[in-house]
């Protein structure tokens, strides 16, 4: 068995693997360490190919001392060659895309959540919570219903009605916070001292950012068991871009993988960029903002993971990089005319990025570049509206013929 | 000025159990002076160089002070000052 304790990224001391988030000692985020010395690759890959066709497959990574039982379990989602947005963008690359929106919530968020649930059993707690920009909220309600807890999520009031509605539909306490995602976050850390509760991205933290490695394991795998050249990632807490990077690192580490980390291409929305703020600025401190951006679902003003994300993009040769709402917008257009996925605005900005990069000239001929769309469209409905018209016609062939005269002559 | 001081978790054992701290101060810097005072231990765990370690935030009455003046924030009579792990979320 692998794994060993928590472990915190500051200054290196070490806890029980109990509920716990932040180092005594430094404040610090603790993380799961654990020791990969015994591994063999080949049993390994041959292990991981008899499992199951999901994330745990990739059980003996994860933060359990077996496979835990999963009634909803997320991942090997698909990874689409992506030659006609390649085309669009002028890229002589070798372009894939992640589709995690074919995930059971429809996120990625369904990969940290089923981790983070299955700690709470183990840690025998009754009920499930979260602090969320929506996302994460639809997965912890699912996941807590799937698996017979109760379940507690807060959001920020003036969240999308779709993840309203995707959340208080599987019986969750659904509480909406006069506030904007930090204040919710705040508010968490708060009861996560007084509620006997398994808030998954507080108290449970260290397990829960685990789960984003799958995502890494699984491009890993399904390209062969060859790593990207480049990725572009989204980027709101910084968890996932960070947990991605540590994913591919733990392969190399054994050999299961050959060469080295991938470029880490990170993507903001202008009205929520205190990551790329920080990298363009040289800091190795987020400031925090206020967030005013239609990407809701990576609206965090203060990024707990954000200094190590700029720290991954300067050590991977990458950049962090921003796109403004209208970006957003065209970049959802542009995925799902080429490759017939639609994102939810999260996408909208990580494909946003992937075009500036391009426009940049930043990615070479030959490169295999693999972006992550992490959310689905249908989340986020207003970002597309008014963004093409509907032809209204009679029900009759005049009309028709008379609508599309133009085209028919053509 | 009196002002409560809200411990986390994470610091009691520094505090020797306790939770909330009632110290005087007109900043927040003073205010953290004065808790440091009474429990110095808690000067090495949350500031490094005379400046807050980056993954502690603190809160005046709910509001982060890093939109405000930071340590130089000023505290207004009954204010609450808040500590926390900033790691959480996301």
């Amino acid at each position: 068995m692998s794994i060993q304790n928590l472990k915190c990224k500051e200054c290196g001391s070490t806890y029980d693997l109990g509920a716990h988030f932040a180092c005594e000692n430094c404040f610090g985020p603790l993380e799961v360490a654990y020791d990969y010395s015994a591994f063999d690759p080949a049993a390994t890959k041959r292990k991981i190919q008899a499992g199951s066709q999901g994330i745990w497959r990739y059980s003996d990574f994860l933060p359990f001392e077996g496979r835990p039982g999963d009634p909803l379990e997320p991942g090997f989602t698909p990874l689409l060659r992506a030659d006609r947005l390649a085309a669009r963008l002028g890229l002589d690359a070798e372009l894939w895309v992640k589709n995690d929106a074919a995930n059971p919530t429809h996120s990625f968020k369904d990969r940290v959540v089923a981790v983070a649930v299955a700690k709470a059993q183990e840690l025998g707690f009754d009920t499930v919570a979260c602090a969320s920009t929506g996302n994460l909220a639809n997965a912890v309600a699912a996941h807590a219903a799937a698996a017979g807890l109760r379940s507690y999520v807060f959001v920020p009031a003036n969240l999308e009605e779709q993840k309203l509605l995707a959340t208080g539909v599987y019986g969750t306490n659904l509480v909406g916070v006069r506030g904007n995602y930090d204040d919710v976050n705040r508010l968490c850390t708060q009861l996560a001292e007084t509620r006997p509760w398994a808030f998954v991205n507080v108290n449970l933290r260290p397990y829960y950012a685990e789960g984003s490695k799958t995502l890494a394991y699984e491009t890993a795998e399904q390209l062969g068991w060859k790593l990207p050249d480049r990725v572009v990632c989204p980027i709101a807490s910084g968890s996932l871009f960070t947990k991605v990077g540590r994913g591919f690192q733990e392969w190399l580490d054994i050999g299961l993988v050959e060469g080295e980390q991938p470029i880490f291409n990170g993507a903001q929305a202008v009205g929520c960029s205190p990551v790329a703020t920080a990298f363009a600025e040289g800091w190795d401190v987020c400031k925090p903002q206020r967030p005013d951006t239609i990407a809701k679902s990576l609206a965090i003003g203060d990024p707990a993971d954000g200094p190590y994300a700029v720290e991954q993009a300067r050590r991977t040769e990458g950049s962090i990089d921003s796109v403004t709402d209208e970006e957003i917008r065209d970049a959802i257009r542009l995925l799902a005319e080429t490759t017939g996925i639609f994102t939810e605005t999260a996408g909208g900005v990580t494909v946003g990025v992937l075009r500036k990069l391009a426009e940049r000239g930043d990615i070479g001929a030959g490169e295999r570049v693999v972006v992550y769309i992490t959310g689905e469209g249908l989340k986020t409905l207003d970002a597309t509206r008014d963004s093409f018209q509907m032809h209204e016609i009679d029900p009759d062939l005049e009309s028709f013929e008379s609508e599309f005269a133009q085209e028919v002559i053509a | 000025m009196p002002v409560t001081v809200k411990i986390p978790t994470q610091l009691r054992a520094a505090t020797g159990g306790e939770a909330e701290l009632e110290v005087t101060g007109s900043t927040v810097g003073e205010v953290l002076d004065a808790v440091f005072e009474a429990h110095s231990t808690l000067r090495e765990r949350i500031t490094q160089d005379g400046d807050l370690r980056r993954f502690v935030n603190v809160y005046v009455s709910g509001e982060d002070i890093r939109f405000q003046d930071g340590l130089a924030t000023p505290i207004e009579d009954g204010a609450e000052v808040t500590i926390l792990p900033a790691v959480a979320g996301g």
